[in-house]
């Protein structure tokens, strides 16, 4: 009991201190001086669990604002009781973030969030009863985004759980979530090819069934900006089979679904932009030998090396010198935002259709940690597994539609960024050499196109001219190693 | 009841050895843990469900700890057992990540936790793969899993409660099997304060209905059923090996803090009335009592004295003084009571 005699002690001392000071009991206006015990609680949890949002008002008009739903904790629950709330009205959130613990029937779940965004409403104080399928929280989110529940996320795709449902006759079981995608994309449940337990439709097979479609994806995806073919990488796989033709004997209509009609909306974006092109020829024939000399040593080192890597630095060496080349025009033509980072993207033909993944920070990478980082991609892209990060942020973009074909484009500029490089393919060539003499050269196509709104021809024609000097004399790079 | 002395008998934990079956291409990996430290085991349970790849896999743990009592997620527990008897038995109390209600651990009882990708989560195939493994021991049990997801014996003998925890990739179902508790160990600590509590309410059993089962010991040879199929022989983890867990540690200290123990407790209001009686006047009074806790801290406390006893002022003072503090109904009681009774001299003097 010494804890209690001391504080009453304490309490003693202080609540009598006064009433000795003046003889006759008096109410006195003290500081109370308590100390309050601070709840000093930090949960310094790894950040894949938990990461505690600093709370910031945000300004910023970001986009729409999402109607974030509970969804199916599986087990045919239908309520789930909300225990505690990790963020507020106000706080910042990034997709994967916890955003409140809901108890149901002895379990305890914990909801993470899909999108990145600001939290602009909770729907539930703490002990209510939340619906399974009804809004739970409203996130402003950056881009728009279809109205989806909160799916849990294993590796490679969304799982969601089930829920037995049957409507209008369809024996086909699907998630709300589910559903509504099929209906968006015009899908019929029962053409999709279930692979869940029990036959239950799942997201991916929704996906699968699209991507057979279109040969693409639904989003967040940045879309094609080359009028020719999806190019592939440079020294990667060899292209896909092609597809058996098939004699149908009429016509089909279809409405446009998921890949197409998100490319219909970014090129209409896209167009608006005044483009100008400029083409060139660039003499690889060093490049080439530059290049077999170091396949070797990046081998060792199990990287592959392709042409792209050089191709990427020296475009990031040129936009340094001419910065207007990675910048950002606000719509309102106002602004001009020069960009800090090289975040230079490169198209990329994935399992999940054209996706223009960047590499960010060009201008602090070297060419081995460039090639590093294609890889990376490309291994991704192939899985199907691209993240946001990897797809957004870009500032400048190649394509290269050379690894299929072609050699002149007119490329499309992928808002909003103000530039863009198509290549074409590499091919030996007859040329003049410095004395005159015919020789074999390795000579490869660039088609630029630049917003002409703030890049002028002759800028253009000096970046690439910059650009072809460092890969037509590779050790010029040399010269800027740091 | 006596608690019979633990002997691990080698069927209990040699669980798929017996019923090795068909590999599942989900590949299910056993183990069991080396300690009996409830928080160890708990934070390991922690540490796997945020560490391991659960996609297409299944993991078991078996795990038991001395005794303690463990409140699930959302409890409160000053309601559910009592903080006095367990400090005086030197009981631990735990929170556990997973909801549910309160049960009492020791020896006797042996936990399992099922892990999986929430895709694969089942809890009642799950505790099928139980009672088919404790029939397949003992045919003549009555052994059944209930829709409230409890084993039941005989049709009224709870002999285990599960509980639950799902994240964004992962999810685990634990369930205890009490083979050999000790009966009046558990019903001593599990016995409530009165307080008035909006925390998760306990399930209909309530644990003084935990049935002795003598029949149910030793001998269990304890085998899963091809169920699940078992792809590995049993394995025993450290959970006190920080190089096998990294992190293991902090989640353990964690586990044990008083802000996640009792600071998590949701808001929960007390009333009570206390009685004080001055010894020099005989005079005798009583207080009602109104406490608001919230984050395991005393939010608002108010008193209300039957007689004129005490100013409104230095009530208020008094109050001052508690606001902020950690909740423990015996020392804060205690403490007012002291302090009400002081001050109340000391104001008697002076007037």
């Amino acid at each position: 009991m010494a804890a209690v005699t001391r504080g009453s002690f304490i309490v003693f001392r202080r609540l009598l201190s006064q009433q000795y000071r003046c003889r006759c009991f008096r109410p006195q206006c003290v500081s109370s001086g308590r100390s309050v015990q601070t709840l000093a609680f930090t949960r310094d949890r790894t950040q894949r669990r938990f990461a505690w949002r600093t709370l910031h008002t945000n300004t910023v008009n970001y986009g729409p604002v999402v109607q974030f739903k509970l969804s199916d904790i599986g087990e045919g629950i239908m309520e789930v009781t909300v225990k505690e709330w990790y963020v507020k009205e106000g706080d910042k959130v990034s997709q994967f973030d916890s955003i409140c613990e809901v108890q149901s029937d002895k379990a305890s779940v914990t909801i993470t969030s899909r999108y990145d965004g600001v939290i602009r409403k909770l729907y539930y104080e703490v002990d209510a009863t939340a619906q399974v399928g009804m809004p739970l929280v409203d996130i402003e989110t950056e881009s728009k985004v279809i109205q989806e529940e909160d799916v849990v996320e294993t590796p490679a795709m969304d799982q969601e759980e089930h829920t037995h449902q049957e409507i209008k006759g369809h024996k086909t079981q699907a998630t709300p979530a589910v559903r509504r995608l099929a209906m968006e994309n015009n899908i019929k449940l029962s053409e999709v090819v279930a692979t869940g337990k029990d036959g239950r439709i799942l997201k991916e097979d929704i996906l699968n069934f699209l991507s057979k479609q279109t040969g693409a994806i639904l989003p967040p995806a940045p879309m094609q900006h080359i009028q020719t073919p999806p190019p592939i990488p440079v020294a990667i796989k060899p292209a896909p089979a092609m597809p058996k033709p098939m004699f149908t004997g009429k016509d089909v209509t279809e409405p446009l679904k998921g890949f197409h009609k998100a490319m219909v909306k970014t090129m209409t974006a896209a167009l608006k932009i005044p483009h100008f092109g400029y083409c060139d020829e660039v003499d690889l024939s060093r490049l080439v030998r530059v290049r077999k000399d170091l396949q070797p040593v990046t081998q060792a080192q199990g990287v592959k090396l392709s042409y792209m890597p050089f191709f990427i630095k020296a475009a990031s060496l040129g936009l340094l010198h001419f910065p207007s080349l990675n910048a950002s025009l606000d719509d309102a033509c106002q602004n001009i935002t020069y960009k800090a980072s090289h975040n230079i993207g490169l198209a990329m033909d994935t399992s999940q259709g054209l996706l223009v993944p960047n590499v960010k920070n060009v201008q602090m990478l070297s060419v081995l940690e460039i090639a590093l980082e294609l890889n990376r991609l490309q291994t991704l892209g192939a899985a199907g597994q691209l993240g946001t990060a990897d797809l957004t942020g870009g500032t400048f973009t190649l394509s290269n539609i050379g690894s299929i074909g072609g050699t002149y484009a007119k490329p499309v500029i992928l808002p909003p960024e103000v530039a863009i490089g198509a290549l074409g393919k590499i091919q030996i060539l007859p040329r003049f050499d410095a004395s005159g003499q015919v020789t074999a050269a390795h000579i490869m196509k660039v088609s630029w196109s630049a917003d002409h709104r703030i890049i002028d021809g002759a800028t253009m024609c000096r970046f690439s001219n910059l650009w072809r000097e460092y890969l037509e004399t590779p050790e010029q790079m040399l010269l800027h190693l740091k | 009841m006596v608690v019979s002395a633990w002997t691990t008998p080698p069927c209990l934990f040699s669980a798929g050895l017996h019923s090795f079956s068909k590999l599942t291409e989900e590949g299910v990996l056993i183990f069991q843990s080396k300690s009996t430290d409830i928080h160890q085991n708990l934070a390991l349970e922690d540490w796997i469900e945020s560490n391991v790849d659960l996609t297409n896999r299944r993991l078991f743990l078996l795990w038991r700890s001395r005794a303690a009592v463990v409140i699930g997620r959302h409890q409160n527990p000053w309601a559910e057992c009592n903080q006095e008897a367990m400090r005086n038995a030197g009981v631990p109390l735990a929170r556990r990540r997973s909801g549910g209600g309160t049960v009492y651990h020791d020896i006797g009882n042996l936990n399992l936790t099922f892990f999986s990708c929430r895709k694969l989560y089942d809890r009642q195939r799950n505790l099928k793969a139980v009672t088919d493994a404790l029939r397949r021991a003992r045919p003549e049990l009555d052994v059944r899993a209930t829709e409230r997801l409890d084993i039941v014996l005989d049709g009224k003998y709870k002999i285990s409660g599960s509980a639950s925890r799902l994240s964004r990739g992962a999810s685990y179902h634990h369930c205890t099997l009490l083979h050999s508790a000790d009966g009046s160990a558990l019903r001593s600590v599990l016995r409530p304060q009165s307080l008035v509590s909006t925390a998760t309410p306990p399930p209909v059993l309530s644990p003084t209905h935990l049935p002795k089962v003598p029949k149910l010991l030793n001998a269990v040879s304890f085998c899963f059923s091809p169920e699940f199929g078992v792809s590995s022989p049993l394995a025993v983890l450290d959970p006190s090996d920080e190089s096998l867990f990294p992190g293991i540690g902090r989640i353990a200290s964690e586990l044990r803090s008083w802000e996640w123990t009792f600071g998590k407790t949701p808001k929960f209001t007390v009333q009570t009335e206390i009685n004080l009686s001055d010894d020099l006047t005989l005079e005798r009074t009583t207080a009602q009592l109104h406490i608001e806790v919230k984050n395991g801290l005393v939010s608002s406390i108010d008193v209300t004295f039957q007689h004129q006893w005490l100013p409104q002022r230095l009530i208020h003072e008094l109050c001052g003084v508690l606001t902020g503090e950690r909740f423990c109904p015996h020392l804060n009681l205690a403490l007012l009571k002291t302090a009400a009774y002081l001050v109340y001299n000391a104001f008697v003097l002076v007037r």
